[in-house]
């Protein structure tokens, strides 16, 4: 079964020996068949190697492949600079002469069977499972272009051009014919999905070129086997007894081929979504489904002699959706870990084989001519048809592919494992030259893994970053351009993505209308309902009109209650089932084309000057948020998707909707008044600043209005059943502490708009609302209130911490006249201990203001008991420190 | 999502617009195909809700800044020429532009400059054609992580105000950004490969 197990005992024990430096005294009593029936009576111990060996081998060989892959990661620079593939199978090299060297015999060898039953589908499956579909369907019609008329071209041009040498005699008297030379032009011709994913995960090109050369590399995989099976049948027929009938049944079969290992692959897809919607109560095996099904989709189609590769590439495309939503989180986080593990130990195998399948003198047949010619037409030929199907495709792409594209493209097509396996798999008796072609091939898969590998990534960055110099970029350049890089991508999303049409909004259509609800869980469609809403949709409408609901009724409680938490209070804590999956790339579903950007990749050089300078640098590089071409991975084999990113985005996210919110009270407030809300906002800043000794400003009889429902919200809140989870609850909590927040920001900008002397004269205005949210906030948990007071209490004895909490949560003080005044009074939760600050709040803005300059530790100290008091939220939750003092901070 | 490609409707003023941006006749369609779309309710111009729904922007630390900047003056809706307008300021400079350079024409709204200035705008809140180090710091406080305190995000902002700063005003002017940002390449970082 195992190809590369040891063809007898002792071979494998010496590889064995090689390897793991078992004990020697063991592998001399273990001379064959030497552990049977020797003695007559009972053993203690045996040593059974015999019995063992195969998978012992096997298990061992894993274990030095990885090994190495350690190995190889202690020095960052190698693997920076040379990419693993070409270190492993230097590695290979090396092992196979050792085993050489002890052996004499080339024991272990990258059979076909092993390649193709074993190593190849977990690359593929993961390939397709992880595949960022949009992206992948919107770039179809390119990849079909480049896997079926590129390859075909590609066989044709080497293959002829070889026999056109052949016949000029350059190479020699070899038994050859066309049809042998058109053989080997086909199995030569694809570009290999391993390979071309082994180089260019660490060569960060953009998306839409690596989804062409990544597609290309798995959808050629139909025009290779039928290419290669005409031709080999040709072959073997013999050239004279080719007939057109036979041509025409081989452009038959390539459709057969191709669209039926499709459609294998969508059927098992369409099983395995089906079975794992039932698997709620076998949650344990879930996650071998998804394996099993999809190997028998690859097994199914290689039955059927369709393409194996399209079967199991499309179950993977069309499953995961369905698989993902379905199956719980844990076995969504083992089938990531276990394919990509199984992805990636595969590669690992594959590479090391094929440098130790090298070692081996007697499949070595040495043609210089033939060697360099194949080298020198596949590169040419592959770059003449990429800038042929260029130009065709660029007069109906809309992203056009530029000239530097177009040179990756041609540059990466690198050939690999699964050109050695047919080569490997060639009937020597018919093809006479099959060991010329194989000793090529293991040429060519090693210049274009080694040498191009190598030179990829230099290439792509040398072609794109015009170095004028090396300078050490200042401040501004640093802050601006990342910020125009936050810009460019908004852009990006604003104007649209590409290939939005008129097929996928069909197909959106049916597939929530029929195949979700026949391929999905109940409880998936509702929970990926909730996350479209949050994430894909931001469905902010819906949050403001619960909000403004809530005015109206005088009560926020209901955005509390279950019925539709799913709207305001959302768990933003990584779901991976659901969230971490698609919403990467949920939220990239409105993204366009990503210019390439390889400056920002690269690490920028300083020279520092000082030492202050130096962390000032240092900060900015760290902390600055990254834009989203930098961290957003398409697909990788060996990572998963960093946390980081969905720290960044909830943070982000978070601000945002706060600030909306926040922009969306006070237009709410400003159009109570009047439409012309902004207007007004300017002449009452104007107003304010000529005149701050009026307290409210000029809108006096918003704070009634506000008073009353203040305490409304309060009575309805403070007698709400247990909050539910905290976890749960963050989103929500800051969806309300947002409120508490001094809605300063009336002005258009919608933004921390507003100046200095604005913040602290408007606060009295804004001092209700504010004190609204935060005793809304207070009943999310009973204790609270208590602990709102504590800080407090001391205000008025020690100014440092009083104005603080002032300002931070409430800023009440101000607002306290007119709260009386109307005889509402104030809210019954929090009313006692406010009553009592009046005096110390009142005592001056001004002062407290200029205090808070003096010291630099305010900030913290400030915000820590605020905030912790406020709604206790788990740490991660805890708003950003500076946004949410954003309004207060004065200058 | 009842977008039909297939009635590309008649653009209003399509030639005009197209020579103010420059934009060719298929990136403006898609553009207006775009613009419908986001118009959810089908109004005619979009709201800044219209633009708040779009997922993406609210993970992006100026998302709502670029929004604002489509609403001048404080305006409530923007139609489709002023839409285009502020998406033409990322239309990759080509060569023909830099050649046709009619003297008496406007310059495009592509030009390094304005590319300089619609960024300028958005860090100039208060429109006095100068960036304050408040103003510095609001932005800072956007694009940095939770993880740096305040004091250091002040301090950071005081450097970056005290580096362009070149009349010691206290404040960065347009002229003193665009000096601060003469060797970068605006041009290239500024555009966007799709909106031709």
């Amino acid at each position: 079964m195992w190809g590369l197990g040891a063809r007898g005992p002792d071979r494998g024990l010496l590889l064995a020996l090689a390897l793991g430096g078992l004990a020697r005294a063991g592998g001399v009593e273990v001379e064959p068949g030497g552990a049977h029936g020797e003695s007559g009576g009972f053993q203690v111990v045996t040593f059974e190697w015999a019995h063992v060996q195969d998978p012992y081998v096997i298990a061992l060989w894993i274990l030095v492949a990885s090994l190495a892959k350690i190995g190889f990661h202690l020095s960052h620079k190698v693997t920076s600079v040379v990419p693993e593939s070409a270190l492993l199978i230097v590695l290979g090299l090396v092992l196979g002469g050792i085993v050489w060297a002890a052996d004499h015999i080339a024991s272990f060898t990258l059979t076909p069977t092993v390649f193709f039953f074993y190593l190849l589908p977990p690359i593929v499956l993961d390939a397709g499972y992880f595949m960022p579909n949009r992206l992948f369907f919107g770039n179809l019609g390119t990849i079909l272009l480049y896997a079926v008329v590129g390859t075909v071209w590609n066989a044709a041009t080497t293959g002829l051009s070889l026999y056109g040498v052949f016949l000029s005699g350059l190479m020699g008297d070899l038994q050859i014919g066309l049809l042998d030379f058109l053989l080997f032009g086909s199995l030569i011709a694809a570009v290999d999905p391993v390979a071309v994913l082994a180089v260019f995960e660490e060569v960060h090109v953009n998306e839409v070129l690596f989804i062409i050369v990544f597609g290309e590399s798995l959808l050629n995989d139909a025009v290779t086997v039928v290419l290669y099976n005409v031709f080999e049948s040709f072959v073997a027929l013999g050239g004279d007894n080719v007939t057109g009938v036979d041509c025409v049944k081989g452009i038959v079969s390539f459709f057969v081929v191709s669209l039926g290992g499709t459609l294998v692959g969508v059927v098992f897809a369409f099983l395995l979504s089906l079975v794992t919607r039932f698997t709620k109560h076998v949650r344990i095996i879930e996650p071998g489904f998804v394996f099993i099904i999809s190997y028998l989709s690859y097994l199914t189609s290689e039955m059927l002699s369709l393409s194996a590769i399209l079967a199991i590439t499309f179950c993977g495309i069309c499953c995961q959706k369905y698989v993902k939503a379905n199956i719980s989180e844990q076995s969504a986080t083992t089938v990531r870990y276990t394919m990509k593990m199984l992805a990636s130990s595969a590669e690992t195998i594959i590479f090391m084989f094929l440098g130790i399948s090298a070692v081996n003198p007697f499949i070595w047949t040495w043609n210089t001519a033939f060697v360099l010619l194949t080298l020198v037409f596949i590169s040419v030929y592959r770059a003449i048809g990429v800038v042929l199907q260029t130009w065709l495709l660029n007069r109906y792409r809309m992203v056009q592919l530029e000239p530097i594209d177009q040179v990756v493209l041609s540059y990466g097509g690198l050939r690999g494992a699964v050109a050695f396996a047919l080569v490997v798999l060639l009937d020597g008796d018919k093809v006479k030259e099959k060991n010329l072609f194989v000793s090529t091939t293991i040429i060519v898969v090693f210049f274009t893994v080694i040498f191009q590998g190598l030179t990829i990534k230099p290439l792509v960055q040398w072609l794109k970053v015009k170095r004028s110099e090396h300078r050490e970029p200042r401040l501004n350049e640093k802050l601006h351009g990342r910020a125009f890089d936050h810009i460019l991508s908004a852009i990006e999303d604003i104007s649209g993505q590409i290939g939005h049409n008129y097929l996928r909004d069909k197909w959106s259509h049916f597939d929530r209308k029929f195949l979700s609800r026949v391929l999905m869980r109940r409880s998936a469609q509702k929970s990926r309902d909730r996350i479209l809403n949050v994430f894909h949709e931001l469905n902010l409408k819906d949050a403001i009109s619960y909000v403004a609901e809530g005015e109206r009724r005088g009560s926020l409680a209901f955005i509390r209650s279950p019925s539709t938490d799913n709207v305001v209070n959302v768990d933003f804590t990584p779901r991976s089932s659901t969230v971490e999956a698609s919403v990467s790339y949920l939220l990239r579903e409105n993204v366009s084309a990503v210019c390439l950007d390889m400056q920002s990749l690269e690490q920028r050089r300083r020279s520092i000057r000082d030492a202050e300078d130096m962390v000032t640098h240092h900060t900015l590089q760290q902390y600055l948020y990254k834009p989203r071409q930098e961290y957003k991975h398409l697909y990788s084999r060996h990572e998963l998707t960093p946390t980081e990113d969905e720290k960044q985005d909830r943070e982000i996210f978070h601000r945002t909707m706060r600030k909306r919110l926040e922009s969306f009270k006070s237009t709410k407030l400003g159009l109570n008044q009047n439409k012309k809300a902004a207007k007004l906002y300017k002449r009452e800043r104007a107003q304010k600043r000529r005149n701050s000794s009026i307290p409210n400003g000029k809108l006096p009889m918003e704070s009634p209005v506000q008073n009353f429902t203040i305490k409304e919200k309060d009575l309805e809140l403070s007698d709400t059943e247990e909050p539910p989870n905290y976890d749960e609850m963050s989103g929500g909590i800051e969806f309300l502490a947002s409120v508490t927040k001094d809605t300063a920001s009336d002005s258009p900008a919608g933004d921390t708009g507003s100046d200095t002397p604005l913040t602290g004269r408007s606060s009295p205005r804004h001092g209700p609302p504010t004190a609204a949210a935060a005793a809304a906030a207070v009943p999310e948990k009973p204790q609270i209130p208590a602990r709102l007071q504590r800080p407090r209490a001391p205000s008025p004895a020690s100014p440092t911490p009083a104005p603080a909490q002032n300002s931070e949560s409430a800023a009440p003080a101000p607002a306290e006249p007119p709260e009386g005044e109307p005889g509402a009074g104030p809210a019954p939760g929090a009313g006692p201990e406010r009553r009592g600050l009046p005096s110390a709040h009142a005592r001056s803005a001004a002062a407290r203001r200029v205090h808070s300059r003096r010291s630099f530790q305010r900030p913290r100290a400030r915000r820590r008991p605020a905030l912790l008091k406020l709604a206790s939220l788990p740490p991660s939750c805890h708003a950003p420190p500076h946004a949410l003092e954003q309004e207060e901070t004065p200058l | 999502m009842g977008s039909r490609s297939s009635h590309a409707a008649v653009i209003p003023d399509g030639d005009s617009i197209r020579r103010e941006t420059g934009f060719s006749q298929a990136s403006l369609l898609r553009l207006h195909h775009r613009f419908r779309a986001l118009d959810r309710n089908k109004k005619g111009y979009l709201s800044r809700m219209d633009l708040q729904q779009i997922g993406a922007l609210a993970v992006n630390p100026l998302g709502d800044r670029i929004i604002e900047s489509f609403f001048p003056d404080g305006s409530q809706r923007v139609d489709f020429p002023g839409f285009v307008r502020v998406l033409a300021h990322f239309r990759p400079v080509e060569d023909e532009d830099t050649e046709t350079q009619d003297p008496k024409k406007p310059e495009p709204l592509n030009s390094r400059r304005n590319k300089l200035h619609y960024a300028f705008q958005l860090y100039d809140l208060d429109r006095d054609g100068k960036i304050s180090r408040h103003e510095m710091l609001q932005v800072l406080r956007l694009m940095v992580g939770v993880q740096v305190t305040e004091e250091q995000l002040e301090n950071i902002a005081d450097r970056t105000v005290q580096e362009a700063d070149e009349d010691g005003d206290g404040a960065v002017s347009f002229v003193e950004f665009t000096k601060s940002l003469e060797k970068m390449d605006v041009e290239q970082k500024m555009s966007i490969r799709i909106l031709k």
